[in-house]
């Protein structure tokens, strides 16, 4: 039991896909303008992620290994579009404001990390568990940084009005530099909190889900080869 | 002709895809070390993006005249997939130098969101099929001078000395990126 709490809540904070893995970037920048619109994509990629997650658990004996990126997307494929037609019919101004970045929810690399890197090679139960904390995990960075800009950037907070006027808000924080730096200054707090517990990640493509169906790496294996060689010569 | 460049120029340097509308940010940030890594992917990006938008556009109009449009984000991401490993296949076999340049880059970005993101853009703003390729090119061209930028920056960001402890590393390159993108906001309002 102690094992299954441990999947469910390591995405929290202990290996968050936005402030420690780095992972899914792009829509935690882009899509974190307000508290609101934050924790809409992050609960949208959460339905996404665990029902991906529970079909590639179920599928990982049929699915040929050769073939299983394109297996895998389009499976989450499927997933989004029912998540895209379902917030067109039901929320529509969220729809709105998500634009472009519900259909790229597809390429999101938490989702397809997690296929790759959990879902294919856990049961089902587990990697349901591993899609919610890791969906947990991203809703709250989403909302945490959404509801930062906000604060910021519109001095509203959910649509109510915080500085009742007497503070002009900096409207930079919605903007794109905003987002930047935001992610930045929240990625330090998460370095300084836990400087002893977890192990620095940076920017590279040893940290990327795909690294390892990805011929990058067999251009650095073959570069290292060389430069031993050299090395030994 | 002046509209063309215009869409062209302004997905460049007002709407840049990495800088102002986060598209792409993996790849911006990842391979960016390195000038002439992020030359290679950039050049990549361009060759893929304008080659997506010229398969795409017209299975999306096929598609939406038996009015299953819907169905869209599943072929376009099937679609950009084969077509990238088909070239890749393409270019080792007939072209291998052009291969040996862009060839590692191509399927890093089979799940680049810059890729389906153009093409999905397209089709929201109902381009027409020429406009379509143009503002490919511009997105990829952006995408590669947002790359090469930051690769510069990048390089004198080496030495920390003197900054805090938890800044060093990712937390000091995304400052770095916001004010790069901070600069970028002065083209604003270039274009109409």
């Amino acid at each position: 039991m102690g094992k299954k709490l441990a999947i469910l809540t390591k995405g929290l904070i202990k290996e968050n896909p936005v402030l420690v893995l780095l992972l899914g970037t792009c829509p935690a920048l882009a899509t974190s303008t307000s508290l609101i619109n934050g924790v809409g994509m992050g609960i949208s990629a959460t339905a996404v992620l665990i029902c991906s997650n529970i079909v590639i658990a179920m599928l990982k004996r049929i699915i040929p290994d050769k073939v299983r990126i394109p297996c895998y997307i389009v499976v989450i494929a499927g997933f989004v579009t029912i998540v895209q037609l379902l917030l067109q019919a039901y929320v529509p101004s969220l729809y709105k404001s998500l634009g472009l970045f519900i259909p790229l929810i597809v390429v999101n690399c938490i989702i397809l990390g997690r296929a790759e890197m959990f879902a294919s090679k856990n049961s089902v139960i587990d990697s349901a568990l591993d899609g919610i904390g890791m969906g947990i995990g991203f809703t709250l960075a989403l909302g945490l940084m959404g509801g930062i800009r906000e604060f910021f950037g519109a001095g509203t907070l959910m649509g109510f009005s915080i500085y009742a006027g007497h503070i002009d808000p900096m409207g930079i924080f919605m903007l794109a530099p905003g987002g930047f730096f935001v992610y930045g200054v929240l990625v330090a707090a998460v370095n300084h909190f836990t400087a002893n517990g977890t192990k620095k990640k940076s920017f590279s493509c040893d940290d990327c889900p795909l690294f390892n169906s990805c011929s990058l790496k067999e251009d650095e294996e073959v570069k290292n080869k060389l430069e031993k060689k050299g090395a030994e010569a | 002709m002046v509209g063309l460049i215009t869409i062209m120029m302004s997905v460049i340097l007002v709407d840049n895809f990495v800088l102002a509308q986060f598209l792409g940010i993996c790849p911006f940030l990842g391979v960016s070390k390195k000038l002439d890594s992020a030359i290679g992917m950039g050049a990549a990006v361009i060759f893929v993006m304008v080659l997506a938008t010229a398969a795409t556009w017209p299975i999306y109009q096929a598609l939406d005249s038996f009015e299953i449009g819907y169905l869209q984000t599943v072929v376009f991401i099937l679609v950009i997939a084969s077509l990238v490993q088909l070239v890749e296949m393409i270019l080792k076999k007939y072209v291998p130098s052009l291969h040996k340049a862009l060839g590692v880059y191509l399927p890093l970005i089979t799940t680049n969101c810059a890729v389906l993101g153009v093409t999905i853009m397209n089709i929201n703003d109902n381009l027409t099929y020429i406009e379509s390729l143009f503002n490919a090119l511009g997105a990829g061209i952006g995408f590669l001078l947002a790359m090469v930028l930051f690769a510069g920056v990048r390089g004198t960001l080496e030495n920390e000395k003197g900054v805090p402890a938890p800044f060093r590393g990712v937390p000091l390159t995304l400052i770095s990126a916001a004010i790069l993108s901070l600069s970028f906001m002065g083209f604003s309002g270039l274009f109409q």
